[in-house]
């Protein structure tokens, strides 16, 4: 199997203080990813890295896209990035709130889409269809993921766990080919994470895709995970089968503090 | 009776104008906080590049609305560069700098295009052809409003539907609106946000030149320094409705405009200026955040 993704001794430093330290990862086509880590430890850095809104200080992040050529992607824009198959959700929820479910949606389909500023105003035919196949399409992605009875709804009038999909809804929409989810599970109820993990897997099995993971919920990292990744202070710590992990006793202290020999430098 | 819509007329024409300019600061402002500044000289531009088309297409020997319609296009065009070419120059190498570099650049673009209309050209008032001269209106309308007035309403509020239209449905509207509200967020999505703001100058400087060539037809006359009054005007009826709200800018220039009308007409037009800025003064006391404005959130 093929990687989508490799990250090699990637390192971010933010003044004095390194956020990452030299990790590395890859990513196979069709797996589920799992990074993990206390609080701190760098993961939602390292997804700022890979989708372009951090530039890193030193090491590779290479994307292979399913047709064409490798990239190394550090530096580029982050448009181009999310161009070359990388599509992101957020810990904290970043929707626009003002604009309609449909529209929310529609904006992703935006990279993949051509028309200009001649076709907004004159709206020739092309204009106008590539419009209505822009609206069929985030229609049925919306279907897909369940929120059509919220089309025309603002946004931020969404309950919270409509707010969450919607979300992954979006990043549907840029045709991802790795997903890129931070703590997707965050703040939902039992049920709803529940029905995020059905989901995650029907992403895997039915839209073929790769999907990153972030996130606390240690249950649904084990369900999901086919890899996991440990990091702690920007460091990796532990890589493995979520079998692996679960066992693992330098992750054990590093989440749960025990045994810890006090170092002082 | 008749003199109050004498007046509401010519506050609404007025207003028009001002709004149209206004969609341009704040369109600007919606998308990178930055108060454009050359703005009001764009406006400028395009009243005098209307001016130098008109001569030569009356020198050809055209005349009358054709004129017009003709010189309308060539000045927004012209616009339309100035005002990409501006933003590329003084704006986006300050993208990340602090807000008030873009500002203070903004200024410095404001006085260059002033100067530069004024060494090229000439700093004299120059007559502006009246090309609506020989335009009669239906004759239900004709008793009502003038020629020139209903052009300039006409056109201004079909270009505001336009507008409203595109930033509602259009691909590049939406996108406008994402960019917008999270810009981060948007370039995720893949919108290509520099490709954005540019369009965004190009729309607001196509407004605006439209507007400098409905208000010098309608004026006479035009020189270097007009863009300067008119951009303060714009600018305070984008705060008026507020900034950052594309039916604010449009609310905001026709309330300036109707104050200023009824303050000239009933009071005094020494007042004019008094009584558009008490009004802003007002508002700010009142409703900082402006009439249609939402209060600000701070961004995570």
């Amino acid at each position: 199997m093929s990687n989508v993704l490799e990250v090699k001794n990637l390192t971010m430093n933010f003044g004095g203080i390194k956020a990452l330290d030299r990790v590395s990862l890859e990513i196979k086509r069709n797996q589920i990813v799992a990074l993990i880590g206390p609080n701190g430890a760098g993961k939602t850095t390292l997804f700022n890295c890979l989708t372009g809104i951090y530039t890193p200080t030193a090491g590779d992040i290479i994307v292979h896209p399913p047709q064409g050529k490798s990239r190394r992607i550090n530096g580029m824009k982050i448009n181009q990035i999310t161009e070359l198959g990388l599509a992101r959700t957020f810990q904290n929820i970043r929707l626009f709130g003002g604009m309609t479910v449909l529209e929310n949606v529609m904006i992703g389909r935006h990279c993949r889409t051509k028309s200009g500023i001649a076709g907004a105003i004159f709206l020739p035919k092309s204009t106008r269809g590539e419009e209505n196949d822009i609206v069929n399409q985030s229609y049925s992605i919306l279907e897909y993921i369940g929120l059509t009875k919220y089309v025309n709804d603002l946004a931020r009038n969404l309950p919270y766990g409509a707010q969450r999909r919607l979300e992954i809804a979006r990043a549907l929409a840029c045709d991802p080919q790795l997903l890129l989810l931070d703590e997707p599970a965050a703040g939902m109820n039992p049920q709803e994470t529940r029905e995020l993990e059905g989901l995650i897997v029907r992403l895997r099995k039915e839209r073929h895709l790769s999907i990153l993971l972030i996130d606390h919920d240690m249950k649904l990292v084990m369900n999901l995970a086919q890899k996991i990744f440990v990091l702690d202070y920007g460091e990796e710590i532990a890589r493995g089968t979520p079998q692996e992990i679960a066992s693992n006793p330098v992750v054990i202290k590093a989440y749960l503090g025990v045994e810890t020999d006090a170092e002082i430098n | 009776m008749n003199y109050f819509w004498d007046l509401f007329l010519g506050g609404i024409t007025r207003g028009s104008i001002y709004a149209l300019i206004a969609l341009g600061y704040t369109m600007v402002y919606g998308i990178l906080e930055l108060i454009n500044f050359a703005h009001g000289e764009i406006y400028m531009i395009g009243a005098f590049t209307a001016l130098i088309a008109a001569s030569l297409l009356t020198m050809q020997g055209l005349s009358g609305p054709a004129v017009l319609v003709l010189a309308t296009v060539v000045a927004v065009l012209y616009a339309a560069a100035y005002g990409f070419t501006v933003e590329k120059i003084a704006y986006k190498p300050l993208r990340q700098a602090p807000r008030l570099s873009p500002l203070i650049s903004a200024i410095g673009m404001s006085i260059f295009l002033q100067n530069y209309v004024m060494l090229a050209q000439t700093s004299d008032f120059l007559p502006f052809p009246n090309l609506l001269q020989n335009v009669e209106l239906p004759a239900f309308l004709n008793t009502w409003i003038a020629p020139a007035e209903f052009m300039i309403i006409l056109t201004a509020a079909s270009l505001m539907l336009g507008l409203t239209l595109i930033l509602k449905f259009t691909k590049m509207g939406k996108a406008m609106r994402a960019v917008a509200q999270d810009r981060t967020m948007a370039m995720l999505l893949g919108v290509n946000v520099n490709r954005i703001i540019s369009r965004t100058f190009i729309v607001g400087s196509v407004l605006a030149a439209i507007g400098g060539v409905l208000i010098a037809s309608h004026v006479g006359r035009i020189n270097f320094y007009i863009g300067f009054g008119a951009g303060i005007k714009a600018f305070t009826a984008a705060v008026l409705g507020g900034i950052g709200s594309i039916p604010g800018a449009m609310l905001g220039g026709l309330v300036l405009g109707l104050t200023e009308s009824f303050a000239t007409g009933y009071i005094s037009s020494d007042y004019e200026n008094v009584f558009a800025f008490a009004l802003l003064i007002l508002i700010l006391i009142l409703k900082p955040e402006g009439i249609l404005g939402r209060s600000s959130q701070q961004k995570v």
